[in-house]
């Protein structure tokens, strides 16, 4: 698998507050990756980074075996979807269709009209009249129709309705099927998207916390429910990430994989073992680093 | 899905589950990678795993161009599996159970019986 996105040492300082700090990761071709992590984070910073919209501080990205400032080359092969993406005052949302196909080289004017008609997007209305929702359709419909090699999705759908996401990530998933490409899907809604996802990158403070594949992360923490002597007879030496009690009750959640063998001793010592989602791991790991100041 | 365990795992078990109750009759096709992870909403790529780890296995086999298969055998091979697994995936926490409520195996065994079987 060839890798398209090279990032090494990268750093981003406002001022004195550093958004991105020392980061490196690599974006393999044609696969589905999250970005994740909480508001602030450096998510977004990244993206802009990523897409030459703003200048590292220090460090180097490589695009296509290039940089991607001011270099037409990557950036025509690359389509990033903004939250907050802002058009031209005067713009109705045909104007913004029919200026898109010649950004994009792939793009798919049947896709557009495809999903134009799905997510009910009013072509005759001003882009600034639109609600918020309609405005992140626009949006959706931008990054699948164009195509193009590496896709980011940036926080799309702020405001869309619980169909029309569904209806995203559904379109997402057929046309990537048909089309494979590179897309990086930054969000909050982790539950949603965590099994389109191939690869996760949680992001804590401008630093990496988690660079994995999905699967490996799937299984590998669990919630260790039961009485507290048992409970902590069975975590002793296990890496605790989250600790909870209430009377003589204990709840423990551990990272790392548990053996058939464990999962059969654990229910055999009245253990439950309730699964941790994506979500809820990643909620553990970010807010590890905040509430006990320190990198795991 | 079942959060505890890998995706992929899970497809193919779901595959398997297929064979074993005749849903999917052997030497007949399986849906595609893609309609897999269309139907599930997962990534192709993870549907993929699953679908090659019966590959892998001899429970599946690809016709070049056309599509996936169910090898000959198959049922009679998973239900093998399948009834190895069952001692320590059932029948082990059920006397477990039984234990910590103080049912003798007399007792139990009589609700087994007692139990109308299909």
């Amino acid at each position: 698998m060839s890798i398209v996105i090279e990032a090494r040492g990268l750093t981003k300082n406002f001022g004195k507050f550093t958004a991105v700090d020392n980061v490196s990761f690599t974006i393999e071709q044609n696969r589905i990756y999250g970005l994740l992590g909480r508001n602030g984070a450096g998510k977004t910073t990244i993206m802009q980074l990523l897409t030459g919209q703003d200048f590292a501080s220090s460090g180097d990205i490589a695009v296509f075996g290039q940089s991607p400032v001011e270099n037409a080359n990557v950036l025509a092969n690359v389509s990033f979807i903004k939250e907050s993406q802002k058009y031209p005052d005067n713009f109705k949302a045909k104007h913004v269709f029919a200026a898109a196909p010649s950004f994009f080289a792939n793009w798919s004017q049947e896709l557009a009209d495809q999903l134009i008609v799905e997510f009910r997007v009013p072509m005759g209305r001003d882009v600034k009249k639109m609600s918020r929702g309609q405005v992140s359709a626009v949006g959706v419909i931008l990054g699948l129709a164009s195509r193009a090699p590496i896709t980011f999705f940036d926080e799309p759908y702020l405001g869309l309705d619980a169909v029309s996401r569904q209806l995203f990530y559904d379109r997402l998933l057929e046309d990537y099927a048909e089309h494979p490409r590179t897309i990086i899907l930054s969000t909050h809604l982790i539950d949603e998207v965590s099994d389109l996802l191939e690869h996760v990158i949680l992001i804590d403070e401008g630093r990496i916390l988690i660079d994995s594949n999905a699967e490996d992360l799937r299984g590998s923490a669990s919630t260790v429910v039961g009485k507290s002597r048992d409970v902590a007879a069975f975590v002793e030496g296990r890496d605790v990430i989250h600790r909870d009690g209430i009377g003589g009750l204990s709840s423990v959640t551990i990272n790392g994989q548990l053996s058939q063998a464990e999962r059969v001793a654990a229910v055999e010592a009245g253990l439950e073992l309730v699964p941790v989602s994506l979500q809820q791991l990643i909620v553990r790991l970010s807010s590890l680093e905040t509430s006990e100041g320190t990198v795991k | 899905m079942d959060e505890s365990r890998p995706i992929f795992v899970q497809i193919a078990e779901q595959i398997e589950n297929d064979i074993i109750d005749g849903t999917t009759a052997e030497e007949s096709q399986v849906p595609s990678t893609n309609e897999f992870a269309a139907f599930y909403r997962i990534n192709p790529a993870t549907a993929g795993k699953g679908v090659n780890l019966l590959v892998d296995e001899g429970i599946l086999y690809k016709k070049r161009g056309i599509g996936m298969f169910v090898a000959a055998g198959s049922r009679a091979r998973l239900i093998a599996q399948r009834t190895d697994r069952f001692q320590t995936e059932f029948v082990r926490p059920l006397l477990a159970e039984a234990a910590k409520l103080g049912i003798s195996s007399q007792q139990l065994a009589d609700m087994i019986t007692k139990e109308p079987s299909e």
